[in-house]
């Protein structure tokens, strides 16, 4: 391989970035407008709550109240213990939603004269289901209550929330890694689509085919230096969540930065797929975007939670890049977990960037046709 | 000498648009070769066969003895090639674009410099503009020394005067006669008449075919029918008169005036000029002068296109 040819093509490439000054400031503000419009919260509606169950001492009235949960279709039980041990590492790992605690003497002063009292924690870590969690929980009580109260007897149920891994309820604190997924794969499907369609459109992509550079050196001399400009993105991003709205860092940084490179590795491989098989600039414009954009910014579970989607719809979330980087930006900046956690995740992007590098290279042809 | 390009029977098709049909013909090494015809006569489509770009549907070809379809990396670092539309990066500077080029090819412009340096010394006082901000003429410098600077064996140039001033286009081909004369071989296209003057031999190339291929002289000199130049005042009007004229084989335009040829091949022209002059003053143009002329290659051209097969369905 010429790495003479290939520097010169990345200095080239650099170079058209640089110097479109326009397209160059869109693509760094962003960022920062998309932190800032992004700090409006939506609401949803969810289904199929995973409900965990701390009971220290089961007996008829918990029993009674838990039956209602599992009755419901909006939660489904998924595990009943009676420690608050294993509840830090079931919310850690992502297998609850939502964890009803009972108080040892909840049934002992239902009947009696003290409140009975009950504590309910539920993943915020996505601030939207959070409270819609928060509220379906305190309907069921409710109505629970409102049935136990007899004249002439009055029932006190006392309940405590604790928002779990996002105490305050920032929904920005929600969408800063959703945005970073939008951004990064706009700044790199997008404009290597364009990019490459460009070289097409101007016919420079003829010169280029008839030199003796080699597909593979055309891709990556193209993907390189948008992969130093998605990092300058992620980095205001990170920043401007940081320094407007105090998003809180409690995992890696470094790995952050590690899986959203994996991530712009993904996108820029979907740009060049495009690219490939488009014919002109407006088609590769609009492709990316249908191909990128929409499902990225509809189908991750970034403004729309994925449980609240009908289940046709779903599994198409699994091939959604986004949706992999939402799971694992949430989870290193809110959660503050690690790779041990987030294998599964990585591995899911590491074999898409691979499958689509390998798609970007056979689809790119040394001739013309 | 052998020869730099051969092409034999190519043939090429896209979708129902017959591109090439039966297309041969030979560029000897160190020759200046002319691709003459209209638009979409598929000289585009031959030069991207023979750069590796496309592959023939079939036929062969041969380029400096390697095969366009097997051979294709060999042949890539031993071609310059300048597309239709010169190919430029519009927001890199002269410099930067050439650089870049140079760089691409596995060399420097240093050790392109001595081949280009008449080319690119025009072009030195603006190495620090954008290319965009060039004129026709300077994009068309810069384009040729980009296809240059890495020394190539044979030049391919796709319609470069297209759309350049009459002086640069001037200039131009006096480089490529320096650029011959250095041993290089160079195979053009172009839609004018008057360049194809300035090459070796030209192929008259029309509807996908090849019409002829001949040294430029010699194909004005076929010609054998008489033919007459007509000048008046209102040329589309006579032109319409001159087609009503009993023995008229074809009328067209050429320049300020008319070229007329007529049916009967073996009359003095003189006697026919003269007819043609009453016919046309009985007809309402008595301003109009009529003189016996020798044909050049444009009217062979002309003739030849008559004759040759219906314009398909990208020459409508």
């Amino acid at each position: 391989m010429n790495f003479n040819a290939l520097r010169a093509f990345m200095v080239k490439e650099l170079r058209h970035i640089l110097r479109d000054r326009q397209t160059l400031t869109v693509l760094l503000m962003m960022p920062l407008v998309q932190v800032i419009l992004f700090g409006f919260a939506l609401r949803s509606d969810v289904r199929n709550i995973r409900l965990v169950v701390i009971d220290p001492t089961p007996d008829h009235a918990t029993l009674d109240l838990r039956n209602r949960f599992g009755a419901t279709s909006t939660f489904r039980i998924v595990g009943t213990y009676q420690s608050t041990d294993s509840l830090e590492p079931l919310f850690r790992a992502g297998r609850a939603d939502v964890a009803l605690v009972f108080d040892p003497d909840f049934a002992s002063h239902l009947n009696g004269s003290e409140p009975a009292r009950l504590l309910i924690a539920v993943d915020a870590s996505d601030p939207n289901t959070g409270t819609t969690y928060l509220a379906y929980v305190r309907t069921v009580i409710q109505s629970y209550q409102a049935e136990l109260n007899q004249p002439g007897r009055q029932v006190e149920i006392v309940t405590q929330t604790r928002m779990r891994f996002n105490p305050t309820l920032e929904s920005v604190n929600l969408f800063v890694p959703g945005l970073i997924a939008l951004v990064l794969v706009l700044v790199s499907a997008l404009m290597t689509a364009i990019s490459l369609s460009r070289e097409k459109e101007r016919g420079t992509m003829e010169v280029l085919l008839v030199s003796p550079l080699r597909p593979q050196q055309i891709i990556v001399g193209k993907v390189l230096p948008y992969l130093a400009l998605a990092f300058a993105n992620v980095i205001t991003a990170l920043i401007a969540a940081w320094a407007v709205f105090h998003v809180p860092f409690r995992g890696s940084v470094s790995l952050l930065l590690a899986e959203s490179m994996l991530y712009t590795l993904v996108s820029l491989a979907l740009g060049v797929l495009v690219a490939a098989r488009t014919s002109s600039q407006r088609a590769a414009m609009l492709t990316a975007m249908l191909a990128t954009m929409l499902p990225n910014a509809l189908l991750s579970g970034m403004i729309f939670p994925i449980a609240s989607m009908p289940s046709w719809l779903q599994p198409f979330t699994y091939i959604v890049p986004a949706r992999w980087f939402i799971l694992i930006a949430r989870g290193i900046m809110l959660k503050g977990i690690g790779l041990t956690l987030l294998w599964r995740e990585t591995l899911v992007l590491s074999i898409m960037a691979l499958l689509l590098l390998a798609a970007a290279m056979r689809s790119f042809k040394p001739r013309l046709e | 000498m052998s020869n730099a390009v051969e092409v034999h029977s190519v043939s090429k098709s896209f979708g129902a648009v017959k591109a090439l049909d039966d297309i041969s013909f030979e560029v000897r090494a160190g020759e200046l070769f002319g691709l003459v015809g209209p638009d979409g006569a598929g000289k585009t489509t031959l030069f991207r066969i023979l750069t590796t770009l496309l592959v023939a549907d079939s036929g062969s070809a041969s380029v400096l003895g390697l095969d366009p379809v097997k051979d294709l990396w060999a042949i890539r670092s031993r071609v310059g090639y300048m597309p239709g539309s010169f190919a430029l990066y519009p927001d890199l500077s002269v410099s930067e674009n050439l650089e870049f080029f140079a760089a691409v090819f596995g060399t420097t412009i240093e050790k392109g410099y001595e081949l280009i340096e008449p080319i690119y010394k025009q072009l030195e006082p603006f190495r620090a503009r954008r290319a965009e901000a060039l004129s026709g003429g300077m994009k068309q410098k810069l384009a040729l020394s980009c296809a240059l600077v890495h020394r190539p064996e044979l030049l391919l140039l796709d319609e470069p005067t297209t759309g350049v001033d009459a002086v640069s286009r001037r200039e131009f081909w006096d480089q490529l006669g320096r650029l011959k004369s250095s041993g290089l071989t160079i195979v053009v296209s172009t839609p004018y008449m008057d360049e194809a003057l300035r090459c070796d031999r030209v192929a008259l190339i029309h509807g996908g075919r090849i019409l002829e291929v001949d040294l430029p002289q010699s194909i004005g000199a076929r010609y054998s029918l008489p033919l007459i130049a007509v000048k008046g005042s209102n040329r589309f009007a006579l032109l319409q008169t001159l087609r009503e004229f009993p023995s008229a084989r074809s009328v067209y335009l050429f320049g300020d005036e008319l070229h007329y040829s007529d049916k009967r091949v073996n009359a003095d022209a003189g006697e026919i000029a003269a007819e043609v002059k009453t016919f046309l003053a009985q007809h309402g143009h008595a301003d109009a002068e009529t003189a016996p002329i020798t044909a050049g290659i444009e009217d062979s051209f002309m003739e030849l296109m008559g004759s040759a097969p219906a314009p398909k369905a990208e020459a409508a």
